[in-house]
């Protein structure tokens, strides 16, 4: 067995490294903990982002693959936990919890046709009620002891005892104690139901997560050095270099974003059909294409930020601080790092959270229009898109469409409400 | 101020140049006149000769940027890139793929869309601009915190669901309206209604929230301390200062969204059947139909910019301190 890394996964690996070593290194600034300090101490806050890493736990956790000896096929961790699910598949649709499948098959039994309910594979038929206390048992543990942990860490940090930690641990137990519920009982049940093809829903809502997240969170490592660098350079030196930067996000903001979008995509499609020798795997084939998406949704949306830091830049290079700077004679880049791009901060932060929900929302979208992910990927997109019809059947057939939604809903959710929390402490304007 | 609109116009052409250098590049370099011709005529068996044939016939036969063969000026004008770009300034966006004419497809589609997209843009307004002006007349209370509430969890419901879940309550359990397709005329009407609604519903989260931060910055301005203090009602204060005052931010962003109104809703229109601009261009991708999009990405651009001007002209109808061409 040994590891293997897409392209992906490298870079979701080298942005937490980076995150996690920025944001040590901002913690040393006493004024910067005492910003997020204040935005912690809404109980919002807190559910929004405990919300927030449970997802980026899963995302993380599908990201590590390897491969298994004695076997050519690419796992994640995430896989690996759900093997039995992957081995088994269902033939049809089944509802969530059921036994047996959802349509009626012909069979032939002793001469005589008819019309029966086909039992499913996966499932046992375990009570529910008693797999559910051993569920519930196994959760309490597991958040039980994370809490202990915590709770021990936080006693050497007493100035964060203020914050609303009990929030954030009611939180965390439920989000555990409720995922525990559904993988235990994954084992006897298909607990969100199977699809067309006979896939375990609930599988592909989670694997679904990294699809997401990845856009959401990679799209802005394209967005950010794009819309800093410009944006500053046209506020901060003006005259030729300003004309032809707005001049850059005027042609760029006029092409319907959807469309340069779908072009960009059509075309990288037909280029990938015409050299197939390029990739091994499917893996490998819709890995590159995610990469892909990623650049073209960062080329396409650094423009708003880009305006917004531009005009910032412009107001703020007129503030006394910065004339006296200058009158100092420091240099013009020393001004931009160490006065200018300290005070825009907050317009980056606020969008870069405010972008990652408006951009897992555009992945469903352009995956209905067929420019989104690969098909053959697990995306919350391509879950909607191709349950769509399904609901033209009669009975209903909900649960696909219902858990993509579900899983989106509350990521967009947590992350609407961190940002404005954000906005709320950050932004100058709101400091009467 | 006509001095004005003319120089705006004379700005825009080297912007439409930008687009239709980056269409381009998307279109021919990556994807080149040889690879469209093997595209086309099949992948087996195609002979060089049948690929300058097919390039003379839809006229791809000439060089990309720079004409080495021509003389003077020709060596500029007589490529690929000018002569296409001339002809989608001049509206003329020939023939699509399945040989049918662009410019007239477009123009009979346009009304499809608008009477989805007018109809969804003028209620959304009217609607978003009259709850957040209540909100604001009743901030800080109970009211507010909910409906701002409610507003961040619209916000965080993806546009498919609002479709789908609207035309499964509306056509399917409750049979009011026809779950998708088209008429003209007056019949129209019940095709319509369930797009418009679905439209306005899932732009209030967001829609709400911005008007209300415009005026609730407008509330902590002088004037409406002014305005008070001279005993003004709290409506009074509201909807004839605050309102107007908070029109120029409003202005810049609704006004650019009025001409892109034409190019229709890509989602809503396929999922409803509306033959407009919108299913169109879905329809184009579907088939990698690269005319059509090309066509729809310049007239895109060309709308924006449209709007872009209109929003300037529109300061000076709201703002008498703005004076344009100064």
């Amino acid at each position: 067995m040994h590891l293997t890394f897409l392209w992906t996964d490298i870079m979701v690996w080298l942005l937490v490294v980076s995150l996690v070593f920025w944001g040590w290194n901002l913690s040393k600034s006493h004024q910067v903990q005492q910003q997020w300090h204040e935005i912690f101490r809404s109980h919002v806050a807190m559910i929004s982002v405990v919300v927030l890493l449970f997802y980026l736990f899963f995302a993380l956790l599908d990201s590590l693959h390897f491969i298994r000896s004695g076997s050519s096929e690419m796992v994640s961790l995430l896989d690996w936990l759900f093997t039995h699910q992957t081995q088994v598949s269902e033939r049809t649709y089944s509802a969530p919890f059921a036994t047996v499948e959802y349509t009626q098959s012909l069979m032939v039994k002793d001469g005589i046709s008819q019309q029966v309910y086909l039992p499913l594979k996966h499932v046992t038929g375990a009570s529910i009620l008693l797999q559910s206390l051993w569920a519930l048992l196994l959760g309490g543990a597991i958040s039980g002891a994370l809490i202990v942990l915590h709770r021990h860490w936080r006693k050497r940090e007493a100035h964060t005892s203020e914050l609303p930690w009990r929030t954030a641990y009611i939180t965390l137990s439920f989000l555990i104690l409720l995922f525990t519920w559904l993988y235990w009982l994954s084992f006897d049940y298909h607990v969100l139901g199977t699809d067309k093809v006979g896939g375990d829903v609930f599988y592909q809502s989670l694997k679904s997560i990294r699809t997401g997240v990845l856009i959401g969170v990679l799209t802005t490592l394209v967005t950010l050095p794009l819309a800093i660098f410009l944006g500053v350079s046209a506020g901060f030196f003006r005259g030729w270099v300003d004309d032809l930067i707005q001049y850059i996000y005027t042609t760029l903001n006029s092409i319907p974003s959807v469309l340069l979008i779908a072009a960009a995509v059509l075309l990288m499609q037909v280029i990938m059909d015409a050299h197939p020798q390029w990739f091994s795997t499917t893996q490998e084939r819709s890995d590159i294409r995610l990469l892909f998406l990623v650049l073209i949704l960062g080329i396409t949306s650094w423009t708003g930020l880009c305006r917004l830091l531009r005009a910032e830049t412009l107001k703020l290079s007129q503030v006394e601080f910065v004339t006296a700077a200058r009158a100092f004679g420091v240099s013009k880049m020393g001004i931009i790092r160490r006065h200018i791009i300290p005070n825009l901060m907050h317009i980056i932060l606020i969008s870069v959270v405010l972008d990652f929900s408006g951009l897992v929302l555009t992945e469903a979208v352009l995956s209905y229009v067929g420019v989104g992910v690969d098909p053959t990927m697990y995306s919350w997109g391509n879950m909607i898109n191709q349950a769509r019809l399904e609901m033209a059947r009669d009975p209903m057939v909900w649960w696909s469409l219902f858990s993509a939604f579900i899983f989106m809903f509350v990521l967009v959710l947590s992350a609407n409400l961190l940002s404005d929390r954000i906005q709320v402490v950050l932004d100058p304007r709101n400091k009467r | 101020m006509l001095g004005y609109i003319v120089r705006r116009i004379a700005y825009a052409i080297p912007i439409l140049v930008g687009v239709n250098l980056i269409t381009f590049m998307l279109f021919f370099m990556v994807n080149t006149p040889d690879d469209m011709a093997r595209a086309q005529l099949g992948a087996k068996r195609v002979t060089p000769e049948m690929i300058e044939a097919w390039k003379i016939d839809k006229g791809y036969d000439k060089p990309l940027f720079i004409n080495k063969e021509a003389s003077g000026v020709g060596r500029i004008t007589d490529t690929l890139f000018v002569q296409e770009s001339l002809k989608l300034f001049r509206f003329d966006f020939g023939l699509s793929d399945a040989n049918r004419n662009i410019a007239k497809d477009i123009k009979e589609r346009m009304i499809p869309s608008l009477s989805i997209a007018l109809p969804t843009f003028l209620i959304a307004l009217i609607t978003n601009i009259s709850l957040a002006l209540l909100l604001v007349l009743f901030r800080g209370s109970v009211l507010d915190t909910g409906m701002m509430m409610i507003a961040v969890m619209m916000m965080s419901i993806s546009g498919l669901f609002y479709i789908i879940a609207g035309q499964v309550l509306f056509s399917k359990i409750w049979h009011w309206v026809p779950i998708s397709g088209y008429a003209s005329g007056w019949e129209s009407i019940k095709f319509v209604i369930l797009p418009i609604l679905i439209g306005v519903l899932s732009g209030i989260g967001s829609g709400v929230r911005w008007y209300r931060s415009i005026f609730l910055e407008q509330m902590n301005q002088d004037y409406v301390r002014t305005a008070r203090a001279k005993g003004l009602s709290e409506i009074r204060v509201m909807f004839v200062h605050v309102l107007k005052n908070g029109m120029l931010p409003i202005l810049t962003g609704v006004v650019v969204v009025i001409p892109t109104l034409f190019m229709g809703s890509l989602i809503m229109e396929s999922f409803f059947g509306i033959p407009g601009l919108g299913s169109y261009t879905i329809d184009a991708i579907n088939a990698q139909d690269f005319a059509i999009v090309k066509a729809m990405v310049f007239l895109g651009s060309v709308l924006y910019i449209v709007g872009l001007i209109l929003t300037d002209i529109s300061y000076t109808l709201f703002d008498p301190r703005v004076k344009l061409g100064e």
